[in-house]
């Protein structure tokens, strides 16, 4: 088996209410999992629960195939990085990254040297001798690596790490987080409410949302395949368009009609049976509209130009197709007059169309 | 452009927006701060005035008068020879007193507290809200009613009438105040320290001394003012649990200034009570600052 963190059945509650249900999660060795969700979705509490500071009601958690439900956080192999960076203010940074080691008394030597290593990796080392509060956000954040880096973990655990910094400051961490895991192929689990950071870093995201894993994926599976409402909605910015409407099956092919509009869906890869008259949401990412001309091949719509939002790169354009609003992801340079009549084309091999019911995937 | 200035400057609000120096609400401000300043403070002019007199020169009455011959043997005799009771030695025990008795008490009491607001902000455990909730109840519970039960159980543990007595005493009843206030105050920094402090493998006492009290400072000086001004204000517990040899200054000076016979020395007894005062009033006078945040850091939170 090659699972670095295994979780079984977990389940936590405070008193009455529940935070984790029956989750099940296999980490494989080296591999960078993304914990994403919106505030209050027990994405950090999952992450408090395989460090071990947060009991679990139920279930296990296995970390390089030990059992380590019971076992105190600085036993499980682990090391943590916090949001508001945590380091101890009235020592060095120097003292900050050596204090694990300290108390777990290794020898003044050995540490000297995985500090040395760490502040090299990290670029710290002209920092040692500062207090944290002399420090910049991203070298505080930097140094709070390092506290992991040095006690030679197995797992790296990241509560929203990148969350307290500015835009700019954010990105360029991001980059070095993702460096930094291709250089030590350490088990890295992140949390973060970022989708950005979530896509860019992950190997794998689970997607979170009331205690349960609402999907795990690769990043593009994720954004191109999202297996329910919830997790199309989330993903993507600007967000995915959704039209409401119903399915009918027209001379054996899939027709999805909304107002006095029928979609073809011959194209679309359907999971299920799709079935006559049932409720439906078709989702469409603002890029998989495109924008074409009245000799376009192919079925057509006409839309009218509601308002535009010129964004540099490229300019997105508010629609109504038959009532209903769509966002529409196009090139920069062409500009558009509200009430400017158009024709667009949708991508319906890149749709999503979700049961008006389960809201899972069809 | 210097003509379009000028017109600015003289009719349109331009710039800086000045500033009335006497403006009503500034008056009404300093006024009503003034007369209340000086409420406070006649008290004890007339007591500092009355004690650098000599008795002759207070049987005339002016009590707002300053002294006409300035004499410092009343406060040699409070200190030294005033009589309390049976003995003629002055509150110079009573301090002394006091001393041995806040010491102890102001020492043992924070170190129990400090490690309980430790405890039941970081180390939460089943029932530690109850326990709190209890133990905070014990502030709200008049003296009182727990005299008679503490002085049978001080005197079945064999320490009623010592100085062990009263520093249990006082320990005590420092305890709930004090442990909202450390509660409290580690409430109030990053869960992630101590998250992190645990991840680093730290146990109960190693952060608690490695982590924590480097961060505490600033409450373990509120705590240390809050305790000695009063224990060593403290009246009631001073007369029943600590015993006649080790009655604190504020018992003495009542002995004082209320002995019974012969004339009423009046500059000696305000003497004595400026000496009892000035501890206390010595530090809040050079911690006012640390005092105020004590009380807001009390305030009940969480």
């Amino acid at each position: 088996m090659t699972n670095s963190v295994s979780i079984r059945d977990l389940s936590l509650s405070f008193g009455a209410v529940t935070v984790l249900e029956q989750l099940n999660l296999d980490i494989r060795e080296g591999e960078f999992l993304v914990l994403l969700g919106p505030s209050g979705c027990g994405k950090s509490t999952l992450l408090n629960c395989i460090a071990g500071l947060l009991e679990v009601t139920e279930g296990q958690i296995f970390i390089k195939d030990k059992n380590v439900t019971w076992k105190e956080p600085k036993d499980r192999g682990i090391g943590m990085v916090f949001q508001s960076y945590a380091l101890y203010p009235q020592m060095s940074v120097e003292k900050n990254l050596s204090f694990g080691l300290r108390v777990a008394g290794v020898p003044k030597a050995e540490i000297d040297k995985r500090i040395a290593r760490a502040a090299e990796i990290l670029q710290i080392t002209p920092l040692l001798k500062r207090r944290p509060a002399a420090l910049s956000g991203g070298q505080r954040q930097r140094v709070a690596i390092g506290r992991a880096l040095v006690r030679d973990v197995d797992v790296f655990l990241f509560d929203e790490p990148l969350s307290n910094l500015d835009a700019k400051l954010r990105s360029e961490l991001r980059v070095e987080i993702k460096r930094l895991h291709h250089a030590l192929g350490n088990t890295m689990i992140y949390v973060t409410h970022d989708q950005i950071e979530a896509l860019t870093l992950a190997d794998r995201i689970a997607v979170m949302k009331g205690g349960i894993v609402q999907q795990l994926a690769d990043p593009l599976t994720i954004y191109n395949r999202p297996r329910n409402l919830f997790v199309a909605g989330f993903l993507g910015s600007p967000s995915m368009n959704f039209i409401q409407g119903q399915i009918a099956i027209v001379a054996g092919q899939p027709v999805f009609k909304f107002g006095n509009t029928d979609v073809l869906l011959t194209a679309y890869p359907t999971e299920t049976r799709l079935r006559d008259a049932q409720l439906a949401t078709l989702g469409l990412r603002p890029e998989h509209i495109r924008l074409v001309d009245d000799t376009a091949q192919g079925e057509t719509f006409e839309a009218v130009v509601d308002i535009e939002e010129p964004m540099g790169a490229d300019t997105l354009v508010w629609l109504r197709v038959a009532g209903t609003a769509l966002s529409v992801r196009t090139e920069a340079g062409r500009r558009f007059t509200p009430g400017e009549r158009l024709r667009v084309q949708f991508n319906t091999a890149m749709a999503s169309l979700f049961d008006g019911g389960t809201q899972d995937r069809l | 452009m210097s003509d379009a200035t000028i017109a600015l400057a003289g009719s349109e609000p331009w710039g800086k927006r000045p500033k009335r120096r006497f403006a009503p609400k500034t008056i009404m401000l300093y006024g009503v701060l003034i007369v209340a300043a000086l409420y406070y403070l006649l008290p004890l002019y007339v007591m500092i005035v009355t004690s650098l007199k000599g008795m002759p020169e207070i049987r005339l009455g002016n009590i707002f008068a300053p002294p006409v011959e300035i004499t410092f043997e009343p406060w040699v005799k409070a200190w030294s020879s005033a009589c309390t009771g049976l003995y003629c030695e002055g509150i110079r025990t009573g301090f002394w007193n006091s001393v041995r008795i806040a010491i102890p008490s102001v020492i043992i009491s924070i170190l129990i507290a400090s490690v309980n607001g430790y405890a039941l902000s970081n180390w939460k455990f089943r029932g530690s809200e109850v326990f709190f909730t209890i133990l905070l109840f014990g502030a709200f519970i008049p003296y009182q009613v727990m005299l008679y039960p503490l002085v049978i159980i001080t005197r079945e543990l064999g320490i009623f009438g010592t100085l062990t007595g009263i520093v249990v005493i006082h320990t005590i009843f420092g305890m709930p105040i004090l442990t909202l206030l450390f509660r409290n105050y580690f409430s109030s920094l990053p869960p992630e320290l101590f998250k992190a402090a645990r991840v680093d493998g730290a146990g109960f006492w190693r952060i608690f001394f490695q982590i924590m009290l480097p961060m505490s400072v600033p409450i373990f000086v509120v705590a240390v003012i809050l305790q000695v001004t009063g224990i060593w204000n403290d009246f009631l517990f001073g007369v029943i649990f600590a015993g006649t040899q080790n009655f604190p200054m504020t018992v003495q000076l009542n002995n004082v200034v209320n002995s019974a016979q012969g004339v009423k020395e009046y500059n000696v007894n305000m003497a004595a009570t400026i000496l009892t005062g000035a501890v206390p009033l010595i530090i809040y006078f050079f911690s006012g600052k640390y005092f105020v945040r004590g009380i807001a850091a009390g305030a009940v939170k969480g």
